[in-house]
């Protein structure tokens, strides 16, 4: 029914022009992993490439105990997080109330308070819980830290559900738990979708928390950068390799899950 | 149905939130109360007020508010702005979508540390960096970023970091964009800026307010990217208030005061919570 | 009968074995040489089974925070912390550290006595030394010799600018001088504050009034301001130690004036494109020789409230030993071994065939005495910092000053009374001035 649009040239070079324009430095970043420390003040685009910073990073500290503290922090916490959002979400979204609006204002500003001024309250509270360095404390805060932000991004995506869809599934009798399987999940799982991946990316990278609560065994990627930064003496090569390692995780992911996150929205478009 | 079902689904969320809030803000009045210095233990008698006046008058106090909401203003503008704009290029297809769309959200993975030191060394040194030495390709003197435009430099790495974030909000919000009433409107005549104006744009609404929020509330206590590139100089001119706290409670160990400066950005950040809601709250509903 | 002692040696056995599994955490800095120590970890579990090393490194202005959050708030989350001359003798007073016992065979004369002094109270040393440093100038001997100069021994401040003056050459890429610039009581301030002694200043007087709108203070920051404006490289006020380290391996700085461990690093050819040009002096000097270099160490402590304080008094000792020195030499060579802490390392014939620069640094550091390092009397003690808890914060507060002053955005006049009002501010706010 629609004629095919004619081969859009102008669009696809401004796309990518602007794409690879803004990737660039972490494509820097990438290829400064490859060097030696003295390739990389140089600053070359063109370098014969080398594993050095790569095995010197793994000889002196162990990436997969930092990367599977990482992993299962903010696995644990996105999970946990969405479990207890989802059910304050949908009631916000099709039960509204006159307090709706203020929970909402309540629960965002309960993030607003910069960390580092929380940060010896918290870290009295934990040692008094013995729970310094361990990963059930930093599950914890990350699943309350990123807790206002799910609760609104799902509010925000169950109230894009419209209603007449609504009534059609209640008035088939369907129960609340069926309503949200057959009804709500499938519109609503990109929405789901992103909101699950951003608060994931946010545990990854979590770097106060991580770094102030933990010491021996429950440090997460986090604290392998920060063995990387401003040492003394040359160190860009070595934390470029030591980067590459701490987001090569998440990016991949990222990059598999947002192809998912498109997919399930063409399948949930509203007619 | 009855009141009682949305009241216990909500309940967790309020509940932990309240619980997780409560305690620690608690304290944090408590302290801000209080003489608590750590270097000083055994010292914490009452002070009323004096850890407040002694966060005001900092004469870096005001010189960083404002800067906070310079730093957080124009983020949100560039972001929203760059990201529509980008959402839209790329919503049609054409070759390399898929790639295009990686290429774009990249950025938003790598860590807050890792990115400010990258811009730091590899971008804006003006001697090593790359943008350096793309000045001197074409015959100018490089600019040093971080001596010269502090603030800018710490808001473009900011924007290059959340730029992403807003860019997936918007394609995913676009995807679902109804197609027939764009077309229903380009027969009836709509010019691409009407179809723009009255269509897209309304639908975006509600991912824009998103990502405003958002933004906001992680903008307000930027500071990771602040310490590790101008240590909030030169002078103040790249101050902000969460980097003043950090001054307060880890260098001078001074809790009472920190915690002080901790309820005086909750301020802040309401009063800006407030503002933008009335900007973009019709959209949120 | 038999039964009963063989169940009682059984469980003495046991005993014995569980109580020495011990996890001893380590915090420190993530410099060369303690990465070099963890990397020999294996040579300390063997000779002390049951003692496993846990390590936590961080950056050093975040192991700052994390130590100092943790021992104030008892929080027993590290043994053995690594902790700086800074924080020695404020902790030790506190009663925050447990005291370092050593034998014999440890030879605590062997430390050399600046460093111990500055460990030391009441007799008894509260941190042991791992690394030291003084600061010292590090300069390019073609340069010099080329435009037909000599760099004296002792230079005066006058000779030094008058040399970089002449061999600052930005169109063969060569920059006069080499300083720090980046705001931190340790980055920029530690240079400085050398800068200022030695033009007869003090950072607070007798009473505890700060002197920072003082005549030296002027003359010292004016001087910085003014060679580095004519003679420094761009973006000179955000450069560190690591920054100035790559621009003089880059063969770009023709004099730099930073810290003795500078000198291991510029003379190895590995990293070095300059490295067989260098030569080294002590640091300038103007109205006076006191504090005109500074001194620093790196040093392990045992916090009060660490749950292994036996194993970390052994890992202590291991680590700071001259056995621990021996075994860098045997595994690493002479020019790895950490300097700066005994006077046999420089003794030792074969670490003067490799580090050409010992002797200046040894002379460096020996002429650093923080107990007397101004002109006029100080109530503090330090070289390049006040070793009481409120420094930190007007270091930092003065050094975003001091680089605001070098980029030009304030007047030198501005930067100092700024700087003196934040400090009279934080002394007021700690209790200085009983009315």
């Amino acid at each position: 029914m629609k004629k095919k649009a004619p081969f859009p040239l102008v669009r696809t070079i401004a796309s990518w022009f602007i794409a690879l324009l803004l990737f660039f430095p972490l494509f820097w970043l990438g290829i400064t992993a490859f060097k030696t420390e003295g390739q990389a003040i140089a600053g070359h685009l063109f370098f014969s490439p080398t594993l050095a910073s790569f095995v010197e990073v793994q000889a002196r500290s162990d990436y997969l105990h930092y990367a599977f503290n990482s992993l299962i922090t903010s696995v644990v916490s996105t999970v946990l997080g969405l479990l207890i959002a989802a059910p304050a979400a949908y009631s916000m979204a099709f039960f509204r109330t006159k307090k709706t609006r203020d929970i909402l204002m309540w629960m965002l500003s309960t993030k607003m308070m910069p960390a580092v001024g929380a940060l010896v309250p918290i870290y009295v509270m934990a040692q008094t819980t013995g729970m310094l360095d361990s990963l059930p404390a930093l599950i914890i805060v990350f699943t309350l830290s990123n807790l206002p932000i799910m609760v609104w991004m799902l509010y925000s995506a169950f109230k894009e559900v419209p209603n007449d869809i609504l009534e059609a599934v209640r008035l088939d009798g369907a129960t609340v738990w069926d309503e949200f399987r057959h009804a709500i999940l499938p519109l609503t799982m990109g929405g789901i979708a992103s909101t699950g991946l951003l608060c994931l990316v946010l545990a990854w990278n979590e770097a106060f928390w991580s770094l102030n609560l933990t010491s021996a065994n429950a440090g997460t990627l986090a604290a392998l950068i920060a063995q990387y930064s401003s040492p003394e003496g040359l160190f860009w090569a070595k934390l470029s390799a030591a980067s590459l390692l701490a987001i090569a995780p998440i990016i991949v992911f990222g990059w598999f899950s947002q192809k998912q996150l498109v997919q399930g929205l063409t399948f949930g478009a509203v007619k | 149905m009855s009141r009682f079902l949305p009241r216990a689904l909500m309940a967790p969320a309020v509940v932990t939130l309240f619980a997780w809030m409560i305690v620690p803000l608690v304290m944090t009045i408590y302290f801000s109360l209080i003489h608590y210095n750590l270097n000083q233990p055994g010292e914490h008698g009452f002070v009323g007020l004096e850890n407040f006046r002694y966060f005001i008058t900092d004469p870096d106090f005001w010189p960083s508010v404002l800067q906070t909401l310079e730093l957080l203003g124009w983020v949100i503008v560039i972001t929203v702005v760059m990201g529509v704009g980008l959402a839209l290029l790329i919503n049609e297809p054409f070759p390399g979508q898929g790639i295009v769309r990686v290429l774009l959200i990249s950025p938003f993975f790598v860590m807050p540390t890792v990115n400010a030191l990258l811009w730091k060394h590899m971008m804006m040194n003006p001697i090593y960096g790359v943008l350096g030495r793309v000045w001197t390709f074409f015959g100018a003197t490089p600019v040093d970023w971080m001596t010269d435009w502090p603030l800018l430099s710490v808001i473009i790495i900011l924007a290059w970091q959340w730029l992403p974030f807003a860019c997936l909000i918007f394609i995913t919000s676009l995807q679902s964009l109804d197609r027939e009433q764009m077309e229903a409107a380009r027969m009836d005549g709509a010019t691409k800026l009407h179809q723009f104006w009255y269509l897209t744009l309304p639908h975006l609404g509600r991912s824009i307010a998103v990502v405003v929020m958002i933004e906001m509330i992680f903008l307000m206590s930027v500071f990771a990217e602040i310490f590790t590139t101008t240590s909030g100089g030169p002078g103040n001119a790249s101050t902000n208030l969460a980097f003043l706290i950090y001054k307060q409670a880890l260098m001078s160990f001074d809790v009472g005061v920190a915690s002080a400066g901790a309820l005086f950005a909750v301020v802040l950040a309401n009063i800006a919570a407030v503002f933008l809601i009335r900007m973009v709250g019709k959209n949120l509903d | 009968m038999k039964f009963k002692t063989a169940f009682a040696f059984g469980l003495g056995v046991i005993a014995a074995a569980s109580a020495h599994a011990v996890d001893l955490v380590i915090a420190t800095v993530n410099n060369g040489h303690m990465i070099e120590m963890q990397k020999h970890t294996k040579d300390f579990e063997k000779a002390n089974p049951g003692v496993t090393l846990k390590w936590v490194t961080l950056e050093e202005g975040v192991l700052r925070q994390r130590v100092t959050t943790d021992i104030a708030t008892k929080g027993g989350q590290f043994d053995v912390m690594t902790i700086g001359l800074y924080e020695a003798p404020i902790w030790s007073k506190k009663g925050w550290l447990t005291p370092i016992t050593t034998d014999a065979a440890y030879d605590v004369d062997d430390l050399l006595p600046a460093i111990r002094s500055g460990l030391s109270l009441d007799g008894k040393l509260y941190a042991a030394p791992f690394y030291g440093e003084s600061s010292m100038t590090m300069y390019r001997a073609d340069l010099v010799k080329a435009k037909g100069l000599t760099m004296p021994p002792n230079p005066t401040w006058a000779q030094m600018a008058d040399i970089v003056g002449k061999i600052h050459d930005p169109a063969k890429g060569v920059y006069g001088l080499c300083l720090r610039g980046k705001p931190g009581w340790g980055d920029n301030m530690a240079f400085l504050t050398t800068m200022v002694n030695t033009n007869g200043g003090q950072w607070f007087d007798m009473a505890w009034k700060p002197q920072i709108d003082s005549k030296p203070w002027h003359d010292a920051i004016t001087m910085y301001v003014d060679l580095m404006k004519k003679y420094g490289p761009p973006g000179a006020s955000a450069n560190s130690f690591n920054e100035n380290l790559a621009l003089f391996n880059e063969g770009k700085c023709g004099v730099w004036i930073d810290a003795t461990i500078a000198a291991s690093f510029i003379s190895d050819p590995k990293q070095s494109k300059v490295a067989d040009k260098v030569a080294f002096t002590q640091a300038p000097v103007a109205v006076t020789p006191k504090g005109a270099n500074w001194l620093w160490s790196w040093n392990l402590a045992i916090p009060a409230s660490s749950k292994n304080p036996d194993a970390a008094q052994k890992f202590i000792t291991w680590a700071t030993s001259k056995d621990y020195i021996n075994l860098i030499a045997k595994s690493d060579g002479w020019h790895a071994v950490p300097t700066g802490t005994r006077k046999s390392t420089y003794a030792n014939p074969e670490f003067q065939k490799v580090a050409k620069f010992a002797a200046e640094e040894k002379k460096a550091i020996d002429s650093a005495n923080p107990n007397d390092s101004t002109l006029p009397k100080s109530p503090y003690v330090g070289v390049q910092y006040a070793a009481i808890p409120e420094f930190q914060a007007i270091g930092i507060a003065v050094g975003q000053q001091m680089s605001a002053a070098l980029s030009g955005k304030v007047t030198v006049d501005a930067a100092l009374k700024t700087s003196q009002t934040a400090a009279e501010r934080e002394m007021t706010k700690a209790g200085y001035y009983k009315k």
